[in-house]
């Protein structure tokens, strides 16, 4: 009996020795709490290329953190300390983790942190960090393939507008959506009809109404031409004022400034389907002999689409919402998929400096279409063959086209 | 009250569904009361979410509203017709930032993030063994490959699409068509549910002959 009281002594003794050690533990510890060792190295700085608003913090995990079910550590709470004010419980996360990204922070005011490990009675408390303060960067060092991806499509864009400014012909192939605009017009000419022009229901942020609204500019010139009538309902102020200029545009250029009214374009309604209902009375009542359908449309595309055809008109469809092209190719007479809208502005125009535009980003589909057939055959025989300047290859470029 | 609400609710989706049939009174008034109701109620909208929650509540905290606020302003300018040119400045900018801002984004999503997803081995070791190769896999990374590629190609207006060339674009048009084909088929199964919906309320809430 006086050995084992002997030997409890001596146990007692060592551990309270053994925390006294680290001044940062707690100072007593009951032989009943389940001890672990604290984390170690922690590190806070800044996080790189944000806000000025998160930092980031690491750590070695507590050499008692282990992996399965004996594991003593239950996790790590880590603490802040605001200007040097009072440690603020911050988080509570899992066993095995080293990090941490601190959100939601201020610039110029300093923080540090320390990081406990916790078992499930002890909580073992590693040493505080430096004071670190958010700092914002001028540059993103993260987007710097972006950025070059972005350089050599915009310098062949502008490469190309200068040859064909020079005169120089620029081949683009035929777009046969493009190749109807002039006969869907020359049809409401000879019809005596009016032509309805669709631009989508999104508003002038969107870049599938620009690209509609610059189409407009180039149908309306030979609507101008030819005195056909053009109606144009849109959903959006901003697209009606924005509209209502283009026309206006069109006509002066077309030399017959008398002929515009503000009339042409109105303004309905924002609701959707508000405004879906009053276009298709439109149609049933003035029946257009052509409408185009350009711009950003949702679930009213096919509502608009079915309409226009049960009147018989001759109807152009372009958007670049992929979920609504099916009801346009199922209804319209010509569709324009995605970039073909966009492209319509500097087909139709034919200018050289469109045109040149068009060129630059094809030259942006050779980089990826060359990209995607080395990436894939480096990682396919890569994987093959076990080939490991392939699979660098592979590796490679799939960081490249990595944005973060 | 609540009656008079489900009679008028009926009403007016009789009054929409009527057009089925042609263009008539009953769907004139229906859309005017659509038309109607939903312009006023988004001058409201917009008026006491924008202008007032966003500009007049916001402005003393941050003075980059006064920016937004005075391109608004520039806008009415349309309402004077001398000075009515002014007007093109706000419109001039919207255009141009939404352009440039656009730009970037579209440079990551569809060209990096796609080029990067498009990158897989068309096979591997580790799809499996023997029979059992992962053959959906290998399908799947065929397809991922083959349809973007044969979908660039599509989209490539520098080329006229005649002899190899050609096949790839006709190749590509089919996967479009294949994918096209399949989102039709599931937006119209989720709009047969939007219809199941307008026909639960008239014989469910208003005529009550679904309990």
């Amino acid at each position: 009996m006086k050995f084992i009281l002997s030997l409890f002594s001596i146990i007692f003794l060592f551990v309270n020795i053994s925390s006294q050690d680290n001044p940062e533990s707690f100072p007593f510890v009951d032989s009943s709490k389940i001890t672990i060792a604290p984390p170690t190295s922690v590190i806070a700085e800044d996080f790189k290329y944000d806000n000025a608003e998160k930092l980031s913090i690491t750590w070695i995990p507590s050499i008692d953190d282990q992996i399965g079910d004996n594991n003593k550590v239950k996790g790590y709470k880590i603490y802040r300390i605001t200007d040097g004010g009072q440690p603020e419980l911050i988080a509570e996360i899992l066993p095995g983790s080293n990090n941490y990204l601190d959100e939601g922070l201020e610039e110029n005011i300093w923080y540090s942190y320390f990081v406990s490990s916790i078992s499930d009675n002890f909580e073992a408390r590693s040493n505080t960090t430096e004071s670190v303060t958010p700092k914002r960067e001028w540059l993103n060092f993260d987007l710097k393939f972006l950025f070059l991806i972005a350089l050599i499509i915009s310098s062949s864009v502008i490469y190309y507008i200068r040859h064909a400014s020079k005169g120089k012909k620029l081949f683009v192939r035929k777009i046969a959506g493009l190749e109807a605009v002039d006969d869907a017009i020359g049809r409401a000419t000879e019809m005596g009809r009016p032509i309805l022009f669709i631009p989508g229901i999104h508003d002038m942020d969107d870049v599938q109404t620009l690209a509609a609204i610059t189409i407009l500019g180039n149908v309306a010139r030979q609507i101008a031409d030819y005195d056909t009538k053009i109606r144009m309902p849109v959903s959006r102020s901003l697209v009606m004022t924005a509209a209502r200029e283009t026309i206006k545009a069109a006509y002066q250029t077309a030399g017959r400034p008398d002929a515009y009214s503000d009339d042409m374009v109105n303004y309905i309604t924002d609701e959707q389907f508000g405004y879906v209902a009053a276009v298709d009375g439109i149609m049933v009542r003035e029946k257009p002999a052509t409408i185009f359908l350009l711009g950003a449309f949702f679930a009213e595309s096919l509502i608009l689409a079915e309409t226009g055809n049960s009147i018989g008109a001759i109807q152009i469809a372009g958007t670049a919402r992929p979920a609504q092209l099916p009801f346009f190719i199922a209804a319209c007479d010509f569709t324009l998929i995605g970039e073909e809208l966009f492209a319509a502005s500097a087909y139709l125009s034919g200018e050289p400096k469109m045109l040149g535009s068009l060129k630059g980003q094809d030259i942006g589909k050779g980089i990826a279409m060359a990209a995607i057939v080395v990436g894939v055959l480096s990682a396919t025989f890569g994987e093959i063959w076990d080939v490991q300047f392939l699979l660098d290859i592979k590796q490679y470029l799939l960081q490249f086209f990595t944005v973060r | 009250m609540e009656h008079f609400a489900l009679w008028v609710a009926a009403f007016l989706t009789l009054g929409i569904i009527s057009f089925l049939y042609k263009d008539n009174p009953w769907y004139k008034v229906t859309e005017a009361i659509f038309v109607g109701i939903s312009a006023g109620y988004w001058v409201v909208v917009l008026f006491w979410d924008n202008f007032y929650g966003k500009f007049w509540v916001g402005k003393d905290n941050d003075s980059m509203l006064y920016v937004g606020g005075l391109l608004g302003l520039l806008m009415l300018m349309r309402l004077i017709p001398k000075i009515g040119w002014i007007s093109r400045w706000p419109l001039a900018f919207i255009v141009g930032a939404t352009s440039g801002l656009w730009m970037m984004n579209y440079f990551a999503s569809n060209i990096m993030v796609q080029i990067q997803g498009t990158i897989v081995p068309l096979f591997s070791a580790n799809f499996g063994e023997g029979m059992n190769a992962g053959y959906s896999t290998v399908i799947g990374n065929l397809v991922i490959f083959i349809g973007t590629f044969t979908g660039l190609v599509y989209f490539f207006f520098s080329k006229e699409h005649k002899g190899v060339y050609g096949v790839g674009a006709r190749v590509g048009i089919f996967f479009l068509m294949i994918t096209f084909g399949a989102a039709f088929g599931y937006t119209v199964m989720s709009r047969m549910s939007l219809l199941i919906g307008r026909l639960d309320f008239l014989f469910g809430d208003w005529l009550g002959m679904i309990k």
